[in-house]
């Protein structure tokens, strides 16, 4: 169990060489068939999650959620991507053609792009990268452009405003979340997201670092968009932020790249703070997804308890309260180690 | 492969997934004629008045020079953070001051009203 996606991998780069390619070719094969786990995993984890969300908001609003179609309403998403697959693809006349057309196309690349580095279990990575958590900070960031550019092609007032409140949020979190997954990387010693992962064999870092997961959940619900801090596309006031003059499948691509985002960040979430694929008795993969999926649900009680925050708190909520406490947090950090250090615990 | 050509080839694959999406949907989807009325920005049935693409507030851009400063500070807390257990007190020493600075600017910023959302 532990190993079977690392051995099927082995299994293929060895099959390839032995049928005469290059070490280079075999592993370029292998990519290629990472690349098309990742997009499966990517899409069947989005199906699963709208079901789960409605289902999750059903239970707590005392309501019921999807139940006709399959058992519980599971077939739900496929008939809406079904739907949505075959409807008319609207291109309004007073819009920015190129950057109206590739916005969602753009939002979409740049969240498959985040799972290149996140380990999916023992060894089961696409790229080890030494920077990967700088990586995933820097490409997780784009998302803002894409937004904008689909607020500005638009050519549509709520959008433009929807835009502008998400750019405003999103770079106001960004710096936060930085600041708070610094704190890890103190400890851990590494940028390098499976050298953090090891780092965590016997305590994880929710524990060391209990103020930087506080920030470091607020800052990444606000980033993504999500939650109490939806204000970007708060539907009754600005219909559905920069998406409102989406329709079929560019529409289902952004809400295909919002959900792949928040699998990312949640993934990231259990990577940093609770000690990735590490766990007892059962396989690596297998840790990762349940320490995911559970946070995705306390992401989805966040969104239905609280309600929605006014534009201003949200903003001073960032710079004033969330910035200097992650800042206090890193010298916090500073001090501890350097004390750990001079007593040579460390 | 090394790591970032890796990334590069992941990239290139990757692009072609949202490409393929649409291909799908062009193959399924009705294409019937548009009208004039149809093609309209979407402001709740009304028809639209005045531009959208103006200039914006100013607090925007407060925000986002703060931000500016402030993501490039943060860059240079990623080496220093990762060799952290080996660099010793002088170097923390010095981001202390580095940190004080960034808060000097923050305050800064605070005090001139540019963190103020109006």
């Amino acid at each position: 169990m532990e190993h079977w996606f690392t051995d099927i991998a082995q299994a293929l780069v060895n099959w390839l060489m032995g049928l005469g390619l290059s070490a280079g070719w075999a592993d370029f094969v292998l990519l290629i068939v990472q690349w098309l786990c990742i997009v499966m995993i990517v899409t069947i984890n989005v199906i699963i999650l709208i079901w789960l969300e409605r289902k999750v908001s059903g239970f707590i609003q005392l309501r019921l959620g999807p139940n006709r179609l399959g058992p519980y309403g599971a077939f739900q998403t496929i008939a809406d991507a079904i739907k949505l697959l075959t409807k008319e693809d609207i291109i309004p006349s007073r819009t920015d053609k190129w950057i109206f057309m590739t916005a969602p196309l753009f939002f979409i690349v740049v969240s498959v792009m985040l799972y290149a580095v996140i380990p999916m279990g023992d060894g089961m990575q696409v790229v080890d990268f030494n920077v990967g958590l700088l990586y995933f900070i820097s490409i997780g960031s784009l998302s803002t452009i894409c937004l904008l550019m689909a607020g500005w092609g638009s050519n549509n007032k709520w959008s433009m405003l929807g835009a502008m409140r998400a750019v405003a949020q999103m770079i106001s979190y960004e710096i936060p979340l930085a600041i708070s997954l610094l704190g890890v990387v103190m400890i851990a010693g590494s940028l390098r997201l499976s050298d953090i992962v090891v780092a965590q064999g016997n305590i994880w870092f929710v524990l060391l670092q209990p103020i930087a997961f506080i920030t470091y959940f607020i800052a990444a619900t606000a980033e993504l968009n999500r939650g109490p801090f939806d204000m970007p596309e708060a539907e009754q006031e600005l219909t559905a932020g920069a998406y409102t003059e989406y329709t079929g499948m560019r529409w289902a691509l952004f809400f295909l790249a919002e959900y792949t985002n928040l699998v990312a960040v949640s993934a990231l979430c259990a990577t940093m703070f609770f000690g990735g694929w590490q766990g007892p008795g059962l396989p690596s993969w297998l840790w990762i997804i349940i320490k995911t999926y559970l946070i995705m649900l306390v992401f989805m009680w966040m969104k239905w308890t609280f309600p929605r925050i006014r534009m201003d708190h949200l903003m001073s909520f960032s710079w004033k309260i969330l910035l200097p406490v992650s800042l206090a947090n890193l010298v916090l950090t500073g001090f501890g180690l350097e004390f750990f250090k001079w007593m040579g615990w460390w | 492969m090394s790591d970032y050509a890796t990334i590069g080839v992941f990239l290139l694959l990757t692009m072609a997934f949202p490409i393929a999406a649409m291909a799908a949907s062009w193959m399924f989807r009705p294409k019937p004629k548009s009208s004039e009325d149809k093609m309209l920005p979407y402001e709740c049935g009304v028809d639209t008045k005045g531009k959208t693409w103006i200039r914006f507030r100013v607090s925007y851009f407060l925000y986002a020079l703060v931000f500016l400063a402030f993501d490039v500070g943060v860059v240079f807390l990623f080496p220093w953070a990762a060799k952290f257990k080996f660099l010793g007190i002088y170097a923390f020493a010095a981001m202390l001051i580095f940190i004080s600075l960034l808060l000097i600017g923050l305050w800064y910023a605070w005090k001139e009203g540019a963190l103020e959302w109006y």
